[in-house]
């Protein structure tokens, strides 16, 4: 029940939203915007085809791709720059240039080197989201507390315990956060992505909907399906910071 | 009894903001095998910092520690701290915490069965699957002496391991620890606050300076174990021991 009404203004608002769309839609005779009930039907045509199913397993596959292939560079990067410090002065100056460079402004690039297939929007997700998850490991790292180390240094284990049962644990939280921050930019990049260059994906849906005879209602659906999947991806990523060998870090 | 411990001139200071603040100034004491010594002294006078050096954590300034009359430049399993601040692991659960410290035994139930033995010793029989997080601050201490305990360390440097814990179990914890000692033979440095607890426990009573600290007087206790604390003697040393620290008697 009180569940329900910590749920209740989220919903009531999207509710009054739409209610005013269709409200300014139906009343302003618009031609090209499409009514909600316009989007519906828009969708099921989609289903219906089979086409939506296509474009969301395109879409899918590919930050899947791009996403672990990040993961399993920015993993042991991050873990030896943060306990590195020579690494950490080598390559830190330039991770925090190419940083800031949208992954968009790269996609020229990623078309040069890769051209116009799958190797291109999978480029531009490992790189967008290989950086999150470098930068969160590093912090991981340089944040343990000093007490434990002291503690695993008294005890004389060995490297190959004092990285699997101190360090790793001990930065397991923060990787899951650059996880989440990675998986997030990556499902914003891949939908940039498939507008400029691709023929399957959701971001190519929207742009050939448009392209194709203004079907507004289809880029609508297709927006809308992009933020749902989304949601859906961070709730994945949510459900490990429930794993038990990192609760400790959210008890208190 | 062969000297386990030979500390000779020791100095340490810090460099902070405002200056260099000189912590432990000339500190020489030996400590023989199997002995337990008690250091009392004024909060902030230097007892973390002095043990922190004798169990190699940091360098002194200047002076050296011996042990078994080697030089000790680093820590080891052979010397384990029971810190102050606590050191359990939280992401594993308590018997894996045990478990860790066991780098010579070789299979894996014995480890567990290792780890039950003393999480059993410290009263916390049950809650070997438990993590950190779900113990109270009484049985995180716990956990941190019994981890220490089952490596059966040549030194046990115990940092105020008691403060957390109430007065019935700090007295079953000294207890206990007694009946360990009485079968492992452990050299023992402890640092407490509670003079009746150095008492209770301890060969020799150390009494530190403010800072920055020096000894400033040794008590022996002579008395037998199991000590009866509520005895004359014991009393009376409590009062020259409180003397000492500036604090007067309340009787
Ligand atoms: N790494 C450090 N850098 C700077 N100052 C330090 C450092 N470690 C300790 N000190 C200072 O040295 C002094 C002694 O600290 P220490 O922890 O040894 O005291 P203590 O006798 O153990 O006190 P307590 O009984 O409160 O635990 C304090 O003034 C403290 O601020
Ligand atoms: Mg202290």
């Amino acid at each position: 029940m009180s569940r329900l009404r910590q749920f209740l203004p989220g919903i009531a608002i999207i509710v009054l939203l739409i209610a005013a769309w269709w409200l300014i839609v139906t009343t302003t005779r618009s031609v090209i915007f499409p009514t909600p009930w316009r989007v519906v039907t828009g969708t099921v045509e989609l289903i219906r085809d089979g086409t939506l199913w296509m474009h969301i397993g395109a879409s899918l596959g590919r930050v899947g791709a791009g996403f672990f292939l990040a993961l399993a560079v920015a993993l042991p990067l991050g873990l030896w720059m943060g306990w590195q410090r020579g690494a950490y002065d080598t390559l830190n100056p330039l991770f925090q240039i190419l940083r800031p460079i949208s992954p968009i402004a790269w996609i020229p690039i990623a078309i040069l080197w890769f051209g116009v297939g799958n190797a291109s929007p999978i480029y531009l997700i490992f790189i967008s989201s290989v950086f999150p998850m470098v930068v969160q490991t590093v912090a991981g790292v340089h944040t343990i507390e000093k007490r434990y180390l002291r503690a695993a240094e008294n005890f004389g284990v060995s490297r190959y315990k004092l990285f699997t049962q101190v360090v790793i644990p001990a930065v397991l939280p923060q990787i899951i956060v650059g996880m989440r921050i990675g998986l997030g930019v990556a499902w914003l990049v891949v939908v940039a992505a498939e507008m400029i260059a691709l023929r399957s994906g959701l971001g190519y849906l929207i742009i050939d909907s448009r392209n194709a005879g203004n079907r507004y209602d289809l880029v609508i659906a297709g927006m809308i399906i992009i933020g749902l999947i989304g949601l859906l991806l961070d709730g994945l990523m949510r459900l490990l910071e429930g794993l038990k060998m990192v609760r400790w870090r959210y008890a208190h | 009894m062969p000297i386990k411990i030979d500390l000779a001139g020791l100095r340490k200071s810090f460099s902070t903001d405002k200056g260099t603040l000189a912590v432990v100034d000339d500190v020489s004491f030996q400590v023989g095998d199997g002995e337990f010594i008690a250091i009392v002294g004024p909060s902030g006078c230097g007892k973390s910092t002095l043990m922190r050096m004798i169990a190699g954590f940091i360098p002194p300034d200047s002076g050296r520690v011996l042990i078994d009359g080697a030089v000790r430049t680093q820590p080891g399993p052979q010397g384990i701290l029971i810190s102050q601040h606590g050191s359990v692991f939280p992401w594993l659960t308590v018997q894996e915490n045990l478990m860790f410290g066991l780098n010579t035994v070789e299979s894996t139930s014995e480890k567990i069965a290792i780890a039950n033995h003393y999480a059993n010793i410290v009263g916390l029989k049950g809650f070997e699957g438990a993590y950190p997080h779900e113990l109270s601050g009484g049985m995180l201490k716990r956990v941190e002496i019994a981890r220490a305990l089952a490596v059966k360390p040549a030194i046990l440097y115990m940092d105020e391991p008691f403060s957390a814990l109430d007065a019935l179990m700090s007295l079953r914890m000294r207890n206990e620890l007694l009946k360990i000692l009485g079968q492992e033979r452990h050299t023992v440095l402890l640092i407490t606050h509670d003079v009746e607890e150095a008492i209770h426990l301890a060969d020799r009573v150390m009494v530190l300076s403010p800072r920055p600290t020096r000894i400033q007087a040794t008590f022996d206790v002579k008395m037998p174990h199991p000590r009866k604390l509520t005895s004359p003697e014991v009393q009376q040393l409590r009062q020259a021991i409180l003397k000492e620290l500036g604090v007067e008697a309340e009787d």
